[in-house]
């Protein structure tokens, strides 16, 4: 679900979440000081504030992204998820060095399905191949997959929902109309097409995540530029005589940041579940690279279920224990990198 | 005025701003606007998966090394695949436009009519079971789970959904077989639990919960939140103090307000039920369409893969709109 279901609700309340918090007015002084904190708008250095008292303090100023990081550091789940998640991006990063052996090696073709030991702690495959070296270098391939497709959806996804959010009406229209088409189409269905158009490989599944994935980050851009648009900041700018992409570039789009960093915590697991569910049904990954869903693919032959369930165990784990890092990661960010907003 | 054809129609509600004799009108301009809209969109539909088909290398009718090319082509020119393009879309959109699909090039002389009339009826019993299941066991432990606000149950289901609303379903789906199969056999044998199949009424348990607990886990959080949010609304605190018991301010109050915002969800669940049920079919062996379909890509069944895009996006399509006009219905301050 999360997984390809385009309106996720995480998305749209992120995209509310903003409104209220990157305005740039400092708070005034008769607020508590926690309060004053939160309001500080990034960027601002020092913030010199009249005690009650009258005479002038200077604190030192606390950024936006620091006051996150105490947040998300508070929110237990968060810790977890970001564990989850930076245990699995250095698997990825070091698979040749954690592996004890290549990803098509065999071991020992005669104790092919052997099951978990010492010397092999996740046992071996089929084809008497280590599961667990294939199982590191299987999270190389999602790691690449989940970054790169991002990396595509963000090139496209926001310059699009810029330029149809800042400038409104006829481009808006056209953008947004092509949007929508692309937008009825179920996701999984597109990427499978283009997949099959392409053929099967790492570069082809990314591209076909990213060339499909753009349309909900336009979406997103869009709606934060629409309600950008009418602050009273971005008005002084254009009355000052800012250019239409100064105006993007200095105002919007750093005051869409957050909405734009959790979607792309919730993007990437979902690239993930994408790749593993196309190496699943066999249109994926090609073998002997290792990839998660083809190894969910050879475990969940009928025949070796029962008997050798350690095959089937730990790619089923490991892609589930992702995208709960991801998840847990992408709602702790939500919530400490907006202060205003309380969800129970 | 974007974003017609998704859930971000709705504008935000405005209360007493409108009166509500003209709400029906425009909720029929509302429905027309977007049923207009919806030609071109199946239109853009069709044609991006017809050129994607075409440009996919390699003849439908070329699978096997000792077919002599001559044959392939007089297969292409049975079929119209030698015609020009343009004219074969013009051609297979006047068929569609009659319902008519086309014989599936795989399985002839089986029509894609029949394929779809056969294994339609078991995607769509499958999808609609675990939404079911989804909606009444998801709103139920929110609701449950925010009026009893930190209790044990409110952990527990809190936990539940934190648990399931990221898991892919075939992930969800191989985890219970592992369970019943593998690691509890007893209690999986005695209850008739197997690692495939469809044809008896407990062969569609397991399928169902895989399907259904990422949007059970969605419903149950939202609803919660949801909950929570108008127990704290200040009607709620004057139905309190003109004495109500805490059971009628709930069904009187909370309930009818609460859920109102949660029905959105409802249309990106159906979303996430038919590509789940892509997956989950492949993991329990269910002969839905699918699994099919996965087979017909494979083989390049150009007719069946254009119908099944087609059906999914029509069927999308109409269940959006449905889930935004039984909005308007039943919040009387959304205006379209």
């Amino acid at each position: 679900m999360a997984q390809s279901h385009r309106q996720s609700q995480p998305l749209d309340s992120a995209n509310l979440a903003l409104r209220n918090t990157d305005t740039a007015v400092p708070a005034p002084p008769w607020q508590a000081e926690d309060q004053i904190e939160d309001a500080v708008a990034p960027g601002q250095r020092d913030t010199p504030t009249v005690g009650l008292g009258g005479e002038l303090t200077t604190r030192k100023q606390r950024s936006l992204w620091t006051d996150a990081w105490r947040r998300l550091r508070r929110n237990k789940l968060a810790v977890v998820g970001l564990f989850l998640v930076a245990a699995f991006s250095l698997i990825a990063i070091f698979a040749p060095a954690i592996a004890p052996y290549g990803q098509a090696e065999v071991v020992d073709f005669r104790l092919a399905r052997d099951a978990p030991s010492w010397t092999w702690p996740m046992g071996l495959d089929a084809n008497g191949r280590d599961m667990f070296s294939r199982m590191a270098y299987g999270a190389r391939v999602s790691l690449v997959v989940g970054v790169l497709a991002q990396a595509i959806v963000l090139l496209i996804g926001v310059p699009i929902g810029a330029l149809a959010g800042y400038f409104g009406g006829a481009t808006d229209n056209v953008l947004m109309r092509l949007v929508d088409v692309i937008y009825a189409i179920p996701q999984l269905l597109i990427v499978l097409l283009f997949v099959n158009w392409w053929g099967p490989g790492l570069f082809n599944i990314f591209l076909a995540i990213g060339l499909v994935g753009w349309v909900t980050e336009a979406r997103l851009v869009r709606g934060q530029f629409l309600s950008l648009r009418e602050q009273e900041y971005v008005s002084a700018a254009q009355v000052a005589g800012a250019s239409g992409t100064y105006i993007i570039r200095k105002h919007m789009l750093p005051n869409s940041l957050t909405p734009i960093i959790v979607a792309l915590t919730f993007g990437i697991p979902t690239a993930i579940f994408i790749e593993a569910a196309l190496s699943y049904v066999g249109v994926g990954i090609r073998p002997p690279q290792a990839s998660w869903g083809q190894m969910v693919a050879e475990g969940s032959n009928p025949g070796y279920i029962e008997t050798d369930p350690h095959m089937l165990l730990f790619p089923v784990l490991a892609i589930g224990l992702t995208m709960l890092g991801f998840s847990f990661l992408g709602d702790g960010l939500r919530d400490a990198l907006d202060p205003k907003g309380s969800r129970d | 005025m974007a974003g017609s054809l998704g859930a971000g129609a709705l504008v935000a509600p405005a209360i007493g701003e409108d009166s509500r004799e003209e709400a029906g009108p425009r909720m029929m301009r509302f429905a027309m606007n977007r049923i207009f809209w919806f030609i071109p969109t199946i239109l853009v539909m069709a044609a991006f998966t017809f050129l994607i088909m075409h440009a996919t290398p390699g003849s439908p009718f070329d699978v096997s090394d000792k077919q002599r090319p001559e044959d392939i082509r007089r297969l292409e020119a049975l079929y119209g695949l030698d015609k020009p393009l343009p004219e074969q879309f013009v051609l297979y959109l006047w068929n569609a436009a009659h319902l008519d699909f086309g014989i599936s090039y795989h399985a002839r002389p089986q029509t894609v009519n029949e394929i779809i009339g056969r294994t339609f009826p078991i995607s769509l019993h499958l999808g609609a079971m675990a939404t079911l299941f989804a909606v009444v066991v998801g709103m139920t432990l929110g609701v449950l789970a925010a009026v009893n606000q930190n209790g044990w149950l409110d952990y527990t289901s809190v936990t539940m959904a934190v648990l399931f609303y990221s898991m892919p379903s075939f992930v969800m789906g191989f985890l219970l077989i592992l369970l019943f199969v593998v690691w509890l056999p007893d209690i999986g044998v005695n209850l008739g639990f197997r690692v495939g199949g469809w044809d008896r009424p407990i062969d569609w348990i397991l399928p169902t919960i895989a399907l259904g607990a990422a949007p059970l886990a969605t419903l149950a959080r939202y609803t919660r939140s949801s909950m929570i949010e108008v127990i704290r609304s200040d009607f709620v605190r004057t139905a309190r103090a003109k004495g109500l018991t805490e059971e009628g301010v709930v069904s009187k109050h909370v309930l009818k307000n609460a859920l109102i915002p949660v029905v959105t969800l409802i249309g990106p669940i159906f979303a996430a039920v038919a590509t789940g049920s892509f997956f989950v079919e492949q993991v329990f062996n269910i002969p839905g369409m699918g699994k099919f379909f996965v087979t017909s890509m494979q083989v390049k069944d150009q007719p069946m893969i254009l119908a099944v895009v087609l059906l999914y996006g029509v069927f999308l399509a109409i269940m959006n709109l449905l889930v935004d006009l039984t909005y308007g219905v039943i919040d009387p301050r959304i205006r379209y």
